[in-house]
């Protein structure tokens, strides 16, 4: 597999200015006031990205993730360390930011073209695939200026995908648009997978890493903590937010419950399709709590398959060890492995308490004709 | 939707691109491939910065001819008719000299403050920065080419032959002109992200500039006799400009010498007597002087593009 990003031992340092004198007359005033603090947005980050590979940058706010992308796009340049790219790389980033209000549709999607790469004549050959799917229709042709908010950011991501990327860079952009218009373009970035190009996805959603990213990487405070398979980066992740939730947690609640383990009365996680699952949920808590238990159910590659809560009946903890009985009553599941992630958050689900990756696997066992995931039970017959 | 051409696994292998790299320290031969490598993007540029000046105008990019056209009007009517400043045609001269003005002037003067204006599209969008400044200097191109129209349209109608021999150097001056511009313009576009003053700094000093060049005066009448006594005229010079100038006023006027169409008709020295080889080779010296002139601005411009992104 050819290496299409190589990222070695890039640091990025940004200048703070508290006091911030650029006029002539406030830097002769006070030539030394105002002081700029250094701050470290990526330390010495290394990995490489192969050839269609789709990566995931996983990472909270301020962690650096956008940073670090910009530096692969040529936005920013590290302050050390060096990124080699092969092909061509169409960026995501803040959908729009080089239109000039002013120009009609048309004049735009030349002008951005342009700005990723493109010859006015490559552009005549996409203009017609962009303005199909961006669903513009006539109104290529108004001022920008006009646009909604959606038609704009439509336009501009209809002008990226369009452009033949061999690297797609993605940046929390697939939150745009209505309901229908993100599906097509999570469509996309599935189709572009298909064809073997690279992908950098970067998002906090980590539902769509897991359905999208075959990798990822975790940015913590400008380092990389983790870099691996997705579900494997996606466990640290969460649990760093957790620890990272534990230091500035007001009511000092985070760290207090714990989940111990799941077992089931047999001790085997092996399930028929169709029948029951009684799994007891050991959880050690130090002070009396009262919240929501959580828990989700993954297939093996990754696809949520459900996610319940008790429903608004707190679990009412008690100091020492608590048990919380979770009762699947039929599996419809086809044969396959199956992750169980539990947790419990505090009852207006806002805060994560505990939480428990993969905290059990269930092996489901099914014999019937059915292919896929669930057993829908269809009866076929000729009226 | 056609969806086809897409679709399928890719043919292209990456095997064989080139690498490109991101870091901190790029070389200037580095610089300015990028730069050559995105003149698609300078020429989108400079047709949007065109088009958005005249939209929803009717008459569109002819304005940039008629708004001169009225300026020399008006000229012509002050210097012809009312002060009579006694040379001959004096409309002429003086316009050859301000169409190099006015494109060194509109070009510095959007370019310095280019890079901050459009901040949301640096911080955003990876290309050459100097790019928007050289986008700047790319429109007024265009508009001295509208104005260069009227001047010749005007030396027509007036029946005023120009120096076609001379005619060979003005390539070479206007390429001079260029390059010092962008080179001026590029620097100012990025000390301006630190220090904002710089705009309204280069606009007081280029009224001072103005009045340094031999374009509303003449250089060989008002200026070269009090340098050459102390032996200086060098120093006059060394404003690129003026050589500029007093070419475009060589091809254009013509008249090295005049006879003042005011009583008692006295001689005016209105340009130097300088032979087509003097000219040629100073031209071809300023030439060299505007290339280096570049390659120091855009090595200036890398050291200063560093840390855009915290001040803008």
């Amino acid at each position: 597999m050819t290496t299409v990003i190589e990222v070695e031992g890039v640091s990025k340092k940004f200048k703070i200015h508290h006091e911030r004198h650029q006029s002539l007359k406030e830097r002769l005033l006070h030539p030394r006031s105002g002081t700029t603090e250094v701050f470290d947005a990526l330390q010495s980050i290394n990995f490489t990205v192969g050839e269609g590979e789709t990566l995931g940058i996983v990472g909270h706010n301020g962690s650096g993730k956008s940073t670090l992308l910009k530096c692969i796009c040529g936005v920013l340049k590290p302050t050390t360390g060096e990124i080699r790219l092969r092909g061509n790389l169409a960026a995501l980033l803040e959908l729009g930011a080089g239109f000039q209000t002013e120009l009609s549709g048309r004049d735009n999607v030349y002008l951005y073209g342009a700005m990723l790469g493109l010859s006015r004549k490559a552009v005549d050959g996409i203009f017609d695939d962009v303005v199909a799917f961006s669903e513009i229709g006539q109104f290529i042709d108004t001022q920008v200026k006009f646009y909604s908010s959606g038609m704009y950011v439509r336009l501009a991501f209809a002008v990226a995908v369009n452009v033949d990327p061999d690297i797609l860079v993605v940046d929390e952009v697939l939150s745009v648009g209505d309901e229908r218009f993100q599906a097509k373009c999570v469509d996309r970035i599935m189709r572009f997978q298909q064809e073997g190009r690279t992908i950098l996805l970067v998002t906090h959603n980590a539902d769509q890493v897991r359905a999208l990213c075959d990798r990822a990487i975790v940015l913590d405070r400008g380092e990389m903590i983790a870099d691996g398979p997705t579900r494997d980066s996606l466990r640290i992740f969460r649990e760093h937010l957790l620890a990272d939730a534990v230091e500035h947690d007001p009511s000092h609640l985070l760290g207090t419950v714990h989940i111990e383990s799941v077992s089931t009365p047999s001790g085997s996680f092996e399930v028929k399709s169709g029948a029951g699952l009684h799994l007891d949920v050991s959880v050690v808590s130090q002070t009396a709590y009262s919240g929501n238990f959580v828990m989700e159910l993954f297939t093996h590659n990754g696809l949520l398959v459900s996610r319940s809560d008790a429903q608004g009946a707190p679990v009412n903890l008690l100091p020492g060890h608590n048990h919380v009985a979770v009762d699947l009553g039929q599996i419809p599941l086809l044969d396959g492995v199956y992750n169980l992630n539990v947790g419990i958050v505090d009852p207006r689900g806002h805060n994560v308490i505990a939480w428990s990756e993969r905290a059990a696997t269930i092996q489901v066992t099914y014999d019937g004709r059915e292919g896929g995931i669930v057993e829908l039970g269809a009866t076929i017959r000729q009226q | 939707m056609s969806d086809a051409p897409l679709a399928g696994q890719r043919s292209r292998s990456l095997e064989d691109t080139p690498v490109r790299v991101v870091s901190a320290r790029v070389s200037l031969t580095t610089r300015l491939g990028n730069v050559w490598s995105r003149r698609e993007l300078l020429l989108g540029l400079i047709i949007s910065d065109i088009r958005i000046k005249y939209k929803n105008s009717t008459l569109g990019l002819f304005w940039s001819m008629v708004a001169p056209a009225f300026t020399l009007g008006v000229y012509f009517l002050v210097f012809n008719v009312f002060l009579k400043n006694g040379y001959p045609n004096f409309v002429i001269y003086l316009f050859s000299g301000l169409i190099v003005w006015n494109m060194f002037q509109s070009s510095i003067i959007t370019a310095t403050g280019v890079i901050v204006d459009r901040a949301a599209l640096v911080k955003k969008v990876s290309f050459p920065r100097e790019i928007l400044a050289l986008s700047n200097v790319g429109a007024a191109v265009v508009y001295f080419f509208a104005q260069l129209l009227v001047l010749v349209i005007v030396v027509g109608a007036l029946g005023h032959a120009p120096a076609w021999k001379f005619m060979l150097i003005l390539p070479i001056s206007f390429i001079s002109l260029c390059l010092l511009t962008s080179a001026l313009g590029i620097v100012l576009s990025a000390i301006n992200v630190y220090l904002r003053d710089m705009r309204h700094l280069i606009e007081v000093f280029l009224q001072l500039w103005f009045y340094m060049t031999p374009i509303v005066y003449s250089y060989e009448h008002a200026i070269a006799p009090h340098l050459q006594i102390r032996g200086i005229t060098w120093v006059y010079f060394l404003n690129p400009l003026t050589l500029i100038v007093v070419t475009f006023q060589r091809v254009f006027y013509v008249n090295t010498i005049v006879h003042s169409t005011v009583a008692p008709h006295p001689i005016i020295d209105v340009l130097p007597t300088w032979s087509f080889d003097r000219f040629l080779i100073l031209n071809a010296l300023l030439l060299g002087v505007a290339l280096v002139a570049f390659f120091i601005a855009e090595a200036i411009f890398g050291r200063l593009e560093g840390e855009f992104e915290s001040e803008l």
